[in-house]
């Protein structure tokens, strides 16, 4: 019988050198003579556990983990002895409390399949929410959207139903579904993930938008960083559009869906959605008013959804399971689960898919293990570079768009940074101003002046000069910025500023000065 | 992004290589940063004489054209070093100490931000964000990635192509 082992190829994994470790086992396959097959995979999340190595067995997987390059080969003799003990053995991996607690719906076949296997995709559910969307006339799929409250998962929440009607009821001749994939938040990875891991669902999910809304083309934009997300998206679209999944003829509906992938340059305001449609135009990723909306005019002026990787990927399991399955989860206003990523000093990092309403704490302490350093946390930041800074005081804070918000936070793209007590939270505040200042599109004044002098005005306090006043005058600055900026950049980043002033007011002292770079 | 620079030979400008890139993007809808990006692949860097063909090819003025090469961090106005490393400076890696290592590595090297080493060996970027966040702190050495970095397997990195 042919050995199958399972490694993964995400980018976390080959950072950590499962390439290594799978061409060591590969190699001493064929030393023993061995019939084998590897299968690379996404990865399941378990960051801490990369590169994790798993084999099927009679009873299913079993896991071992992480496999160092050096370790392989004594991985590979417990693996053929009936997949035996060893120090790295994991067991069954659903079993592991950190999976084994998740109710893993966009995520449930990352890790598990071959990523470019449509045979896989469709033997684990794929393409059911697409027959059954086809089944439906344009309205009643978008009800259906409606009906499940899904929200956009980029940040801003707003009801993902609500921007396709909009977009469907526009006037054009032609309409667009733009996928949002330029993931430039520190601490958010589940786009990557899930277009290394499962390319087919994002595919599944933007021509069921498609579809849905009238739209011929849709466009993936990808950042320049995640070379390996590209290359698999660019390879599945080929194959979907081989057996008739995109193309004139979508499922021999009649009805055709197109896409392509457009890559970013580094550019960090392009993840903010009218600054994107500028840069697929060619332009300076440079952000427009709004109104007119991207859904009335969007794309090269025509009517267009402009959705995150994670809103569209939950789509399909709406339509395979329904709508209510889906709202049954979460809590408040925010329904269904989310990919959370814990990030940073933490024990436990990885990707881990709950349904709304889980606490902070939770996430951090007990999901997470506490810090990595093994030092006490002292902050975390959610959200990404906009977001908040919040102390272990704010940990019963539930994962919730509005619990967030009412706490002077927010829960963006879903990241969790975790810091242990040596952060400088003055220097944290320092760099989301400077940070600010690079990336600013430079269309609206409080951002491109505002963030530069907010730099030079916590100089100032780090100095020690005037530091009341100082202090006055930046959060008079945030002020400004956060009413008077025309996006998200300039508009949240006195999140993390003023929580690292309000939580943590003890670091403005005066400091030695920073170092010039 | 490059998974590895081209050669130096193959920097140098050629008018006609650089018009048979930009003509298969003539069909593209939005057609600059497809085509910006095959020419950074091709030359290493947007050398100064594509901006004029750029414009003519897709009905632009030579500003347009600077305007949107100047305006994202990929394009470069000259090429790089043989190697690139890019170290992660954001706040998942900066929580892992990558504030510490990047230190490490702009002494050992003698250059900051953006510069080449004087051998032309290595140039050195920031990165905000590689997506390995819960692997930090990470970087990409000519679009190999590299997690769990500490001052050992940086200098490992660093022996390996500017000794």
């Amino acid at each position: 019988m042919t050995l199958r082992l399972f490694i993964p190829r995400d980018a976390g994994a080959l950072a950590l050198g499962a390439e290594a470790v799978a061409a060591r086992l590969a190699a001493a396959l064929r030393q023993h003579g061995v019939a084998h097959e590897i299968v690379r995979t996404g990865s399941r999340g378990l960051y801490w556990l990369e590169p994790m190595v798993e084999v099927a067995t009679p009873a299913g997987r079993v896991a071992y983990g992480p496999v160092a390059p050096v370790a392989a080969e004594s991985v590979l003799e417990a693996i053929l002895a009936d997949a035996g003990p060893h120090p790295l053995r994991l067991g069954a991996p659903d079993a592991i409390p950190f999976l084994k607690r998740q109710t893993r719906l966009s995520f449930a076949r990352c890790g598990e399949i071959d990523p470019l296997s449509l045979a896989d995709y469709q033997a684990a559910g794929g393409y059911l929410g697409l027959t059954r969307a086809l089944a439906m006339a344009g309205p009643a799929a978008i009800e259906t959207v409606i009906e499940s409250g899904l929200r956009g998962r980029g940040g801003a929440g707003f009801p993902t139903g609500i921007k396709w009607r909009t977009a469907a009821q526009a006037a054009g001749a032609r309409k667009f579904i733009v996928c949002n994939a330029d993931e430039g938040d520190s601490g958010t990875f589940a786009d990557r993930m899930i277009m290394e891991g499962d390319p087919f669902l994002l595919i599944e999910g933007m021509t069921i938008a498609g579809l849905a809304v009238g739209a011929g083309k849709g466009y993936i934009y990808i950042r320049s960083e995640y070379p390996h997300a590209i290359a698999t998206m660019n390879a599945a679209i080929l194959l979907a559009r081989a057996e008739g999944l995109l193309g004139g003829d979508v499922l021999g509906s009649g009805r055709g869906f197109e896409l392509e992938v457009r890559v970013g340059a580094g550019a960090y305001v392009c993840g903010e959605e009218t600054a994107l449609l500028d840069s697929i135009e060619g332009k300076r990723g440079q952000v427009r008013a709004k109104p007119p909306l991207p859904a009335i005019t969007g794309l090269f002026g025509c009517p267009t959804v402009i959705n995150n990787v994670l809103t569209l990927v939950a789509v399909p399991w709406i339509f395979s399971h329904g709508a209510t399955a889906y709202r049954e989860f979460g809590m408040g206003r925010s329904r269904g689960t989310m990919p959370i990523q814990l990030a940073g000093n933490i024990r436990h990092g990885g990707l881990y898919e709950a349904a709304f309403g889980v606490s902070l704490g939770t996430l951090v302490e007990d999901i997470g293990g506490g810090t990595a350093s093994g030092r006490p946390v002292r902050a975390v930041q959610v959200g990404g570079p906009l977001g908040a800074y919040f102390p272990p005081a704010l940990f019963d804070t539930p994962f919730d768009y509005e619990a967030f918000a009412a706490r002077d936070g927010l829960i963006g793209h879903g990241g969790i940074v975790v810091f242990d007590d040596s952060v400088d939270m003055a220097r944290q505040a320092r760099f989301a101003l400077e940070f600010c200042s690079v990336e600013s599109c430079g269309k609206c004044t409080p951002c491109r002046i505002g963030s530069t002098r907010g730099v030079e005005v916590l100089d100032r306090v780090l100095a020690g000069e005037n530091v009341a006043a100082n202090l006055a005058l930046i959060e008079d600055l945030c002020q400004t910025l956060k009413f008077g900026s025309l996006c998200a950049l300039g508009g949240f980043t006195p999140y993390p500023v003023m929580s690292a002033l309000t939580h943590f007011r003890e670091d403005f002292v005066p400091h030695r000065p920073l170092a010039a770079e | 992004m490059a998974s590895s620079q081209p050669r130096v030979s193959d920097l140098a400008w050629d008018a006609d290589r650089a018009a048979a890139i930009i003509a298969a993007h003539a069909g593209t809808e939005g057609p600059l940063l497809p085509a910006l990006h095959a020419l950074q692949a091709a030359f290493g860097h947007i050398p100064a004489e594509a901006v004029p063909a750029l414009a003519h090819a897709f009905n632009l003025s030579r500003a347009d054209v600077h305007g949107v090469v100047s305006f994202y961090h990929d394009f470069r106005d000259h090429p790089a070093g043989r190697h690139v490393l890019r170290l992660c400076r954001a706040e998942a890696c900066q929580a892992m100490g990558g504030d510490g290592l990047a230190a490490r590595a702009r002494a050992r090297l003698g250059v900051g931000w953006g510069e080449t080493t004087a051998d032309g060996a290595l140039t050195l970027e920031p990165v905000f964000c590689l997506g390995l966040c819960a692997c930090g702190p990470s970087a990409m050495l000519d679009g190999a990635l590299h997690g769990r970095l500490d001052a050992a397997a940086l200098d490992a990195l660093l022996d390996e192509v500017a000794p």
